[in-house]
């Protein structure tokens, strides 16, 4: 495998990330949502083991397969789990104005090539290019905890961004070093522990696990 | 050579004009065989067209010069766009006169005067198909810009004969500019042609029909060519597909020996792209008019990816 062939390969995995990302922008079932999580972080690991490789950073393999094993095999199943205890399954979320949502997303991909631009004329590596992506997949994680009101979907849209920050590593210095990366993972799997007891003391207090009810926490004047 | 533009420049015109309804047939007959039921073969859409030109016109008594001249406009639109794409060969003598930001302007005005039809009898069918209509196209339209803008960035021309002469020359490489931009406008042209999770050119249901509200009130040879022009409409959104996306086979310029073979091409890829098109449509429900918008804001997203990868990647 030549240079070439790996750029291009990068390039179409940091295109299938970008578009995974935007597709968990305007989902509203849940499932899809999960569904279009495990691909980006499936993306994610082939992307970083494509870079390991043309780079011959050996780390990176450990990063791919520990991506393998948390975002698309540990995460996943977690949040299936959940759904399938609280029962919130055939939840529809309703989404306020998708095509406004899809319209700013797309001016933060232009934002975030605008910003990473000085960055791309100075580096050598034949990821610089998908640094852009890598900032506007972070940002569409953001844009996507704003927009939701669900809770379980504003925590996948903090998984998302995570992804892109790995992303981001990945293509801006091939990769953390390994013991961040193992320390970023653990905490990822904890925090989902966390997400989940959450889950469940939201769920039974308010009956639901839309974030708009916890308005009824202030007290009454 | 004149003697050879010209010849290749008929034979493209009677190649569109005669393969139309073939293809219309083809789909129909493998959505038949999809569904489990016995089609009507593949030659029905020319029997339909056949007893249709032999009927009589009726007029509803208030229509208008613009009611009898929209047939023959839509149908003179398709044939000349079908003169500029490249569909078996790039050596068009019309082709560098317009590039495919005028052939999406001629279908602009053969559906500005469509619409102007549907609203000119006064039935409340047409009007409201008309106004459906040009809701879809004031979204379709700047999706399918975006989408040709994007392969005329990667390709540098915005000329469809052009465009294939560089893809076949400089040879393939996947590119995420150009495979967002592929999507859209499978998207984009699932909409323009009327296809079934925007439109279903097969029902006459009052809720539902677009297109076919519009032309109610056509009978005999105004219907005819109406339906005509649709079939090449179809026919020619394939064409513009495999023209940016993947003109393999077309024959390039001065290559008069590889006409028949850029026929075997053509047969081929239409095959195919009868198949894709029954499997999207038997895959996928058609969708309440009030999601339209989603659908092809979705388009105009996948497009506009395409132009920002395009110069994020490529």
């Amino acid at each position: 495998m030549d240079m070439m062939t790996a750029a291009h390969i990068n390039s179409l995995l940091a295109a299938m990330v970008l578009l995974t990302a935007f597709g968990m922008l305007v989902q509203k079932r849940i499932y899809g949502l999960i569904h279009l999580f495990t691909w980006q972080g499936l993306f994610l690991s082939l992307n970083t083991a494509v870079v390991g490789y043309v780079a011959s950073q050996h780390h990176l393999y450990i990063s791919s397969v520990l991506t393998l094993a948390l975002k698309v095999i540990a995460l996943p199943y977690i949040l299936h789990v959940l759904i399938h205890r609280l029962k919130i399954h055939k939840e529809v979320e309703t989404v306020v104005n998708i095509p406004t949502t899809m319209l700013i997303g797309l001016a933060l991909v232009v934002l975030s090539y605008h910003l990473t631009s000085p960055i791309r004329e100075l580096s050598t590596l034949i990821t610089r290019s998908t640094l852009a992506i890598a900032l506007a997949t972070v940002m569409i994680g953001l844009l996507m905890m704003i927009t939701r009101r669900h809770a379980v979907t504003q925590i996948i849209g903090f998984l998302a961004m995570e992804n892109g920050l790995f992303f981001a590593a990945t293509s801006a210095t091939y990769g953390m070093p390994l013991v961040v990366e193992l320390g970023v993972a653990l905490d990822m799997l904890i925090a989902a522990f966390i997400f989940g007891i959450f889950f469940f003391h939201i769920h039974t207090t308010f009956d639901s696990l839309d974030v708009e009810q916890m308005a009824r926490l202030k007290e009454d004047e | 050579m004149s003697f050879y533009y010209l010849f290749v420049e008929l034979l493209q015109v009677v190649l569109l004009l005669a393969l139309a309804p073939v293809f219309l047939g083809w789909v129909r007959m493998v959505k038949c065989w999809a569904q489990g039921r016995t089609s009507a073969g593949l030659f029905q859409p020319y029997r339909d067209l056949a007893k249709l030109f032999a009927k009589e016109v009726l007029l509803a008594e208030n229509a208008s010069w613009i009611f009898r001249f929209t047939p023959y406009l839509v149908f003179g639109t398709a044939v000349l766009a079908g003169a500029i794409v490249p569909i078996i060969t790039v050596d068009l003598p019309l082709s560098p006169s317009a590039d495919v930001i005028v052939i999406i302007g001629l279908f602009a005005i053969a559906r500005f005067f469509t619409a102007l039809a549907g609203m000119d009898i006064g039935t409340a069918f047409g009007g409201m198909g008309s106004s459906r209509e040009m809701m879809i196209a004031s979204l379709a339209e700047p999706a399918m810009l975006m989408a040709i803008f994007t392969v005329s960035l990667a390709n540098k021309s915005t000329s469809l004969s052009q465009i294939v002469q560089v893809i076949c020359t400089t040879g393939a490489s996947i590119k995420p500019s150009l495979a967002f931009a592929l999507l859209a406008f499978v998207l984009i042209a699932l909409a323009e042609t009327g296809r079934v999770p925007v439109d279903n050119p097969a029902t006459h249901l009052e809720l539902t029909m677009i297109h076919e509200a519009m032309i109610l009130e056509y009978s005999g040879r105004h219907l005819a060519l109406i339906e005509w022009a649709s079939a090449m409409k179809l026919f020619l959104f394939v064409s513009i597909g495999i023209a940016a996306f993947a003109p393999w086979g077309i024959a390039l310029a001065n290559e008069m020996l590889s006409l028949p073979l850029a026929l075997l091409f053509l047969v081929l890829k239409f095959a195919v792209a009868g198949v894709g098109i029954v499997l999207i449509e038997t895959g996928l429900a058609k969708m309440r008019i009030f999601r339209v918008p989603e659908f092809l804001g979705a388009a105009f997203m996948l497009a506009t990816l395409g132009m920002l990868s395009f110069f994020i990647l490529d």
